[in-house]
C-alpha cells in the first residue's frame, strides 16, 4: 500500500484525466455519435423492412383470398349461366317438338278431311256412273226381253211379287 | 529476449488485430523465428543477463544503487526483479531496450515539465537516463528510481530510513512514457473509430463496413448491447454511451500494447486506475436520482434501527465499488505484465539447470502460454471495467418503481432480490 501511494503520479493522473476528457469529448462528436446513430439507422430500417415484408405478405394474402373469392364467383357464375342455357335449349326444343306434333296432326287432320271428301265424290260419282250403266243395261236388257210375250208377263209377275214382298 | 517477446507478440498481433499486410507479417514472422535462436545464442555466450529491453535498466538501477548500498555485484534474480518493477513504473524516457555491455540506450528523451517557483521545461536527455544532474533556470533536479527529486549541482541526495530520498520533489507534469503511450493510443482509437463513422456517413447505414470497420463495428454493438443496455437500461443507456464505449477501447487497446514489446505499462499503473475509477465514480454521483440517494441514506422497507445501521455501510459502499474497479484492472493487468516477464527471466536464471535450449524452450512454452490468457485478461478487464462502470451508473439511474408499491416486508425482500449481483473477478 505504501509502495501504491507512493508509485501514484500527480502528473500522469492529471494527464489521463485530461487525455480522457478530450478523447471523449472528440470521440463522442465525430465517431459515437455518427457510428451509434448510423447503427440506429440501420436497425430502424431492418425493423422496418422486416414490418413492411410482413405487410406486403399479408397484402400479398388478401390479394389472393380476394382473388378465389372473385374465382369463385366467376365459375358459380359460368355454372349458372349453363345451366341456364341448357335449360333454354331443352325448352326450346321442347316447344319445337310440340310445335311440329301440332302441325302434324294439323295436316294429317287436312289430309284425312280432304280424303273423306275426295271420296264421297268419287263415290257419288261411281254412283252415277253405275246408275247410268244400270239404266243402260237394263234397257239393252229390257229391249231384248220384251221382245217375247211370255217373258214380259213373267217378268211383270216377278216385278209384282217384289213389290208384295216389300 | 526482446526479440522473443516481439516474436511472440506478432502472433499476439496476429490474433488481436488483422491489420498487418498478410505479407509483411509473413516476412516479419520468418524473420523473427530465424532470428530468435542467434541472437538467443549470442547472448548466452556472454555471462552477462541482458536481453535486449529486458536488461536496458538494470545497470542504471545498479548505479543507483551503489550509491546508497554497498557496491556488491547483484545477481542475475536481483537484477530481473529490478528491471520488472522498473517496468511496471512510469519512465521520463522512452526506451526500447539498450545494451548493458556498452551503457547505450536506444530510445528517445520525453519532455520534463516541472513546477517549481514556475514552470520548468526541458529534454528527459539532460538526466542523461538517471545519470546526470539536469539545471533549469539555476535548480538542480536528479532522477531517481522514476522519480525527480530537487538537488544540488553535485546531485546529493539524502536517504531516509526506508532508503528513500527526503530530497524535495517538485510538481512533476511531465509527459512521460505512459502520457505518450495514452496520446499515441488516444490517436490510434481516434482515426479507427473515425475512420469508421466515414465509412458510414459515405455509403449509408445499409451498407456493411469494409475492411478492419468490419471487426470496430461488432466491438461497439457488443459494448452497446452486451453492457450498456442490460445494466443502465433502455430508457437511459445512450447517454452514457460515449464515455462507456471510449473507456472500453481505451482500457483495451491499452492492455494489448502493455503485451506488445514497446514495454509500456499504462493500465497497469495505478495512477490511470485512479483517474478511470474516479470517472465512473463522479459519472456514477452526478447522474444518480433520489431514489438512489434514498437507498444509500434512507434505506426504504427496513426498520429504522436498520435504516441507520445501512446508511454508513452504504456511503462507504458508493466509494468501494469505484475503488474495486481501479484495483481489480491495475492488480490484473501487473500481475500479467510481471508473470510475463519473470517467465521471460527462466531463460537467464534457469540457464544453468535447464541448459540454454532448455531455458529457452521453457520460458517461450511458458510465456506463450500465459501471453494468450493475457491476451484473454486484456479483453476481460476491458470488458469488466465497462460492465461494472455501466452497472453502477445502473443502480444510480434505473427507477425502483415496483418497489414502492409494495408493503414493507415484502418491499424489503424484493429489494434485496433485485439488487444485481456484482461479479466479483
Amino acid at each position: 500500500m505504501d509502495k501504491l501511494i507512493n508509485d501514484f503520479s500527480y502528473g500522469l493522473f492529471f494527464w489521463q484525466a485530461i487525455i480522457l476528457v478530450i478523447l471523449i469529448i472528440l470521440l463522442a462528436k465525430f465517431a459515437w455519435k455518427p457510428i451509434l446513430a448510423s447503427l440506429a439507422a440501420r436497425e430502424e430500417g431492418i425493423t422496418n423492412a422486416i414490418a413492411a415484408a410482413e405487410l406486403a405478405r399479408q397484402e400479398m394474402q388478401n390479394l389472393k383470398a380476394q382473388n378465389e373469392v372473385i374465382l369463385q364467383e366467376a365459375r358459380a357464375e359460368r355454372d349458372a349461366m349453363m345451366k341456364e342455357a341448357r335449360e333454354i335449349k331443352e325448352q326450346i326444343i321442347a316447344d319445337a317438338k310440340n310445335e311440329a306434333q301440332l302441325q302434324g296432326d294439323k295436316l294429317i287432320e287436312a289430309a284425312k278431311a280432304s280424303i273423306a271428301s275426295e271420296k264421297n265424290i268419287a263415290i257419288a260419282e261411281l254412283k252415277n256412273q253405275v246408275s247410268t250403266l244400270s239404266v243402260a243395261i237394263a234397257e239393252k236388257l229390257l229391249k231384248t226381253e220384251l221382245s217375247n210375250k211370255e217373258a214380259q208377263n213373267n217378268l211383270v209377275e216377278k216385278m209384282l211379287e217384289d213389290v208384295k214382298l216389300n | 529476449m526482446y526479440l522473443c517477446a516481439k516474436f511472440q507478440d506478432c502472433k499476439i498481433k496476429k490474433v488481436s488485430k488483422m491489420v498487418f499486410n498478410k505479407q509483411f507479417l509473413k516476412n516479419s514472422l520468418t524473420a523473427l523465428i530465424v532470428a530468435v535462436p542467434l541472437i538467443s545464442f549470442a547472448n548466452s555466450t556472454q555471462d552477462s543477463v541482458h536481453g535486449g529491453e529486458e536488461a536496458y535498466h538494470t545497470a542504471k538501477l545498479e548505479k543507483h544503487g551503489e550509491q546508497h548500498e554497498t557496491a556488491h555485484e547483484a545477481s542475475p534474480a536481483e537484477k530481473i526483479n529490478d528491471h520488472i518493477s522498473h517496468h511496471l513504473q512510469d519512465a521520463h524516457e522512452f526506451v526500447f531496450f539498450s545494451d548493458e555491455a556498452t551503457d547505450e540506450h536506444f530510445g528517445f528523451p520525453l519532455p520534463v515539465i516541472l513546477f517549481d517557483n514556475g514552470l520548468k521545461v526541458f529534454s528527459s536527455a539532460k538526466f542523461n537516463h538517471g545519470e546526470s544532474v539536469a539545471e533549469a533556470d539555476g535548480n538542480y533536479y536528479k532522477l531517481f528510481h522514476g522519480k525527480i527529486y530537487k538537488t544540488d549541482a553535485a546531485g546529493e541526495l539524502t536517504f531516509d530510513e526506508h532508503h528513500h530520498p527526503s530530497n524535495a520533489m517538485p510538481l512533476d507534469f511531465s509527459i512521460t512514457k505512459n502520457v505518450v503511450s495514452l496520446l499515441l493510443t488516444s490517436l490510434l482509437i481516434f482515426l479507427l473509430f473515425t475512420s469508421l463513422a466515414k465509412g458510414f456517413k459515405k455509403k449509408g447505414p445499409n451498407a456493411l463496413p469494409t475492411g478492419f470497420n468490419r471487426v470496430l463495428e461488432p466491438l461497439v454493438i457488443y459494448v452497446r448491447d452486451e453492457i450498456a443496455r442490460p445494466n443502465i437500461g433502455e430508457a437511459k443507456y445512450k447517454k452514457f454511451m460515449p464515455y462507456l464505449l471510449t473507456v472500453f477501447f481505451l482500457i483495451w487497446t491499452l492492455n494489448l500494447l502493455g503485451l506488445t514489446p514497446l514495454g509500456i505499462n499504462v493500465t497497469g499503473n495505478i495512477a490511470v486506475t485512479v483517474c478511470l475509477a474516479l470517472f465512473t465514480f463522479v459519472i456514477t454521483q452526478f447522474s444518480a436520482n433520489k431514489e438512489y440517494w434514498g437507498h444509500i441514506f434512507w434505506m426504504p422497507g427496513v426498520p429504522v434501527p436498520m435504516k441507520i445501521v445501512l446508511a454508513p455501510i452504504e456511503i462507504l459502499g458508493m466509494f468501494t465499488k469505484p475503488f474495486s474497479l481501479l484495483i481489480r484492472l491495475f492488480a490484473n493487468i501487473t500481475a500479467g505484465h510481471t508473470v510475463v516477464m519473470g517467465l521471460l527471466a527462466i531463460i537467464f536464471v534457469g540457464k544453468a539447470q535447464l541448459g540454454v535450449s532448455g531455458s529457452i524452450g521453457t520460458s517461450l512454452l511458458l510465456t506463450l502460454f500465459i501471453s494468450v490468457i493475457e491476451l484473454l485478461v486484456a479483453f476481460l478487464q476491458a470488458f469488466i471495467f465497462t460492465m461494472l462502470s455501466s452497472l453502477f451508473i445502473g443502480m444510480a439511474v434505473q427507477e425502483h418503481e415496483h418497489d414502492h408499491h409494495h408493503d414493507h416486508s415484502h418491499g424489503h425482500d424484493k429489494h434485496h432480490t433485485e439488487d444485481p449481483e456484482i461479479p466479483v473477478i
